[in-house]
């Protein structure tokens, strides 16, 4: 264990008891906390003292705890995931941080996102789009191809991977000026692109996830590219160049 | 014993399934919407299960506990996926595979189910393929493999550092599918709390909406657990926040016999604890032994220096290091299964040798400095660099290892600040996997009719130890290839059943239960948080039910959980209110469950007077501290059944384990 004197901060947090009531900042002072601690342990020690006051602990998300499952997010003084980057809020530590400082806890803010309590939100809007085409129609039956017979080009299979590894965590929207979720459908949307397995119902798919997009109330993209440096698996802002042509292409063979 | 039939087919080993399934009663296509089948858990053995059984027609619905299907832990699995396609043309078939988990499983799994498991893994990597699973490729655009612990041939598929991820996603991507045709109705942030029987079977469960708070009731022909494992027992594990064995306990409760509870697997490369406030440990793949050697200062005061911070591990000499895996296993050397790794890594920090700076000392080096020089020469030779310097081949190796395994080593900087580049990886064993779980028969289902086990979550393939890269094969065998047909076998009879009513006398007693325990939860007003009672059990069940177990302290591990328990139902202060999302009442559900599970375990434990595979027991081991296996008398598989709150009382049956396709030897690695 380090030697190393702890953290003392202030933490300006949003409360909001549910998605039908106001909610307003609150502040917490913390001592003592180890730079070693994760962003998420230091939530942790807060609610165990709030617990023992006899208070309401700090409704956050949070499962794997190793940046992955997406389930974390927070804006931390003004970022999503806090001032590191490419990690997810999970993955933040206190070394990032300085004696003294007054740190901002703010939910995820998107229209598309409605605050459920304190710092959760609702990203189901997600699930939705997925549901209106981020998938191959393949059933289940034994009987596919054999695997190796469909062979992929390893730097188109390198690029879906790159694609692929979105967590849907959300910051893309949230740090987006218009709440766009063209990083995250792009993602997708690249994903099955750029394999020979996804290329059968490539236009119905775009068509499809866009429009539910549109639906679900997120902004349009304006080519800022906040996305791309919030992303904590570093998504490129390519594949929204891949989106929008798909989608045009499509678009227009649809005729 | 009629409860503990195993049901395996007759026949010849590998002919046993093909047989099963052609004699297996189906239900017709016309009736399959007549069907509901609710699957609790949406990983990889809960998400293929669902999107399979929703393609066929049933009406699904399926619960998890996070805000998307798609975040269930299955996620986090990084290294990769074993299937027997010999596509390296190294001597693999269906039949070393099998052998190689039944080995590795120190000869504590059913023979018939890990052969179905063996036969249908090749089918599971053409059905990702054909998903768009972005598996890692060669240059010819043919499918890349890397070997794993335990093993000596290359049969695992990977996607980078993110396999789990990305079969995870295929089967999330499937699932999302079928929500879109409305055949799934999809539960998220939503927690079974407890099974309901009608008139002996499997027949709803009751729920908690965990946004509204709302205690509610769902009806099915059947009940598919898929919830994964109990690791979160020991506090501290690399599972999920949100892990829990609920579900799986609570099927026990009511009739769901609990195989070998004590088989947990503790993985020999996670990030050493760093602190009491510690939450969570992180796994760093095993994967990285293919690359990495591990070890730890030959001289005793080196280790104390690196402590102290005196001295740098990158600055002690080749002979001054104990690479004690290669030393003491030569054959396998740095790829010996996590049992053994794990053991080994212990015996040397028993011994004064760790290196980590922590209470416990507890932590050795995983260094790749080798790796980086061997692959750097290799890429100086293809590039057509004469006598390149120590710099270059440097560099091009740092490339190689970087294309590896970049993700996981940025990982392992953010959460540490050392580059391990330069800097060895400081590593250590933690709870990882349980390999116990549920009894279910060969058709997967438990000893309660229709309540079916599937994943972790159930007992069934890799006994004593899992081998790396074998859960994820099993979760989506399991979901995607023999769950969808052994349970139309079973549900053939219900075609006429029609829907369940949810009005009936067992669905309100189940439903009332839950509420009177919200609600005491909600007034007991006590002294301490859930947490608090989590981590003193987790205290109890690594230094007394972990990696190193002896009969004193399992009988006090016993009477210790017995005290936390009775200490947890007295003075826990749970907060907040019941119609709402109250993250300290979920948390308090869950807990309770594992307070009960970890006495079962330590008493699993204390029965089997035998070492094998996760199971070490200092009073059954070698004198070089190699495990001591007794086949005479524990060649089974002990099966609790539960006999009310006393779990002391917990009645253990045993189903004998018979190998008639494989000769049972002593595991060695050396």
């Amino acid at each position: 264990m380090s030697a190393k004197k702890g953290l003392n901060l202030t933490l300006k947090i949003w409360r909001q008891k549910n998605n039908k009531t106001k909610g307003q900042f609150e502040v917490y002072k913390i001592s003592d906390v180890s730079t070693d601690s994760s962003f998420l342990e230091m939530l942790d020690i807060l609610n165990e003292t709030l617990i023992n006051d006899g208070k309401e602990p700090i409704a956050f998300d949070h499962d794997c705890r190793e940046g992955i499952c997406g389930m974390c997010s927070l804006y931390i003084n003004g970022r999503p995931h806090g001032p590191d980057t490419g990690i997810t809020t999970c993955q933040l530590h206190m070394r990032m941080f300085k004696d003294g400082e007054t740190i901002t806890i703010e939910p995820w803010r998107s229209v598309a996102f409605p605050v459920i309590k304190d710092l959760v939100v609702d990203r189901s809007a997600f699930d939705r789009i997925m549901a209106a085409g981020g998938f191959v129609s393949v059933n289940t039956s034994g009987n596919t191809l054999d695997a190796n017979a469909i062979p992929v080009p390893k730097d188109d299979a390198d690029k879906a991977m790159d694609a692929a590894a979105c967590i849907a965590c959300g910051a893309c929207v949230a740090t987006c000026k218009n709440g766009s979720a063209a990083l995250f459908v792009g993602a997708k949307v690249s994903q099955f692109a750029l394999l020979p397995q996804g290329k059968v119902e490539a236009k119905r798919r775009v068509l499809n996830m866009v429009k539910a997009m549109d639906e679900e109330g997120f902004g349009n993209c304006s080519n800022t590219g906040a996305c791309e440096v919030e992303c904590p698996k570093g998504i490129s802002l390519e594949v929204i160049a891949r989106m929008n042509r798909e989608y045009m292409t499509a678009h227009l063979d649809r005729g | 014993m009629s409860k503990l039939d195993p049901k395996i087919p007759h026949g010849p080993l590998a002919e046993k399934w093909t047989n099963h399934k052609n004699h297996m009663n189906l239900v017709a296509p016309n009736n399959r919407d007549k069907i509901d089948i609710i699957v609790v858990g949406t990983g990889l053995a809960g998400g293929s299960a669902a999107a399979t059984l929703a393609e066929q027609g049933y009406n699904v619905k399926a619960f998890c506990y996070q805000d998307s299907p798609r975040r269930a832990h299955s996620i986090a699995a990084q290294g990769g996926i074993n299937a027997a396609k010999n596509y390296q043309g190294d001597g693999d078939s269906t039949y070393r595979l099998f052998y190689d988990t039944i080995k590795g499983g120190d000869y504590r799994a059913r023979e018939a189910n890990v052969y179905r498991l063996a036969e249908v893994s090749a089918n599971i990597i053409d059905q990702c393929v054909a998903q768009g699973v972005p598996f890692g490729r060669e240059y010819g655009g043919q499918l890349d493999n890397r070997s794993f612990g335990g093993v000596q041939v290359k049969r695992t598929f990977y996607a980078k550092g993110q396999t789990g991820q990305q079969l995870l996603l295929g089967a999330y991507s499937a699932m999302s599918r079928q929500i879109g045709k409305g055949r799934i109705k999809m539960y998220n942030r939503h927690e079974m709390l407890d099974l309901v029987i009608v008139d002996g079977k499997a027949r709803g469960i009751i729920a908690r909406n965990l946004v509204t708070g709302e205690i509610e009731r769902h009806s099915a022909h059947a009940v598919v657990i898929a919830s994964g494992g109990y690791g979160n027992v020991y506090f501290l594990s690399t599972n999920a926040m949100g892990s829990n064995v609920s579900a799986a306990w609570k099927i026990h409760k009511k009739g769901a016999y609990f195989a070998n509870p004590c088989f947990v697997q503790i993985h020999p490369t996670c990030i050493p604890v760093h602190g009491t406030q510690q939450s969570k440990l992180t796994l760093m793949s095993e994967s990285l032994r293919n690359s990495g050697r591990i070890w730890v200062p030959k001289k005793i005061e080196d280790s104390v220096a690196i402590r102290e911070g005196r001295l740098r591990p990158e600055n002690i000499k080749e002979e001054d290091r104990d690479y004690y895996l290669e030393r003491r296993y030569p054959a396998f050397g740095n790829l010996v299964p996590r049992d053994v790794a794990s053991r080994a890594a212990k015996e040397r920090c028993d011994a004064g040798y760790g290196i980590e700076n922590n209470d416990t000392k507890e932590g050795v080096f995983l260094d790749f400095s080798t790796e980086i020089m061997k692959k750097g020469k290799e890429a100086a030779i293809e590039k057509n660099i004469h006598n390149p310097s120590q710099q270059q081949i440097y560099d091009l190796g740092k490339a190689w290892v970087e294309e590896k395994y970049g993700n996981l080593f940025v990982m392992y900087e953010k959460i540490t600040a050392d580059n391990p580049y330069v800097t060895p990886m400081k590593i250590y064993p933690a709870v990882h996997y349980t390999m116990g779980g549920i009894w279910v028969n060969y058709n997967l289902q438990s000893t309660i009719p229709g309540c079916f086990v599937i994943g972790e979550a159930n007992f069934s393939d890799h006994g004593a130890n899992r081998l790396g890269a074998s859960a994820l094969m099993q979760g989506l065998a399991d979901g995607y290839f023999v769950l969808p047909y052994t349970i139309a076998d079973y549900l053939s009879a219900d075609i006429r059943t029609g829907t369940i009513p949810t009005d009936s006398e067992a669905f309100e007693k189940a439903e009332k239960e839950i509420r009177d325990k919200v609600n005491f939860f909600l007034n007991n007003n006590g002294k301490h948080s859930v947490d608090y009672f989590h981590k003193k059990l987790g205290h109890i069940m690594w230094n007394k039910v972990g990696m190193g177990r002896t009969p004193e302290g399992l009988r006090e591990a016993i009477k210790e959980i017995e005290e936390v328990r009775n200490e947890f139902w007295k003075d826990v202060r749970v907060p907040g209110e019941a119609d709402e999302m109250n993250m300290e009442l979920e948390k308090a559900f869950r807990v309770a469950d594992f307070l009960e599970l970890g006495q079962l375990m330590a008493k699993d434990a204390l029965e089997r007077n035998e070492s094998c595979g996760g199971h070490f027991r200092w009073d059954h081991a070698t004198e070089e501290g190699e495990a001591e296996r007794d086949d005479a008398n524990y060649m089974y598989a002990a099966v609790w059944e539960y006999q009310g709150d006393n779990i002391n009382a917990e009645v253990m049956h045993k189903e004998p384990l018979i190998y008639e396709n494989i000769e049972v030897k002593q595991r060695s690695y050396k």
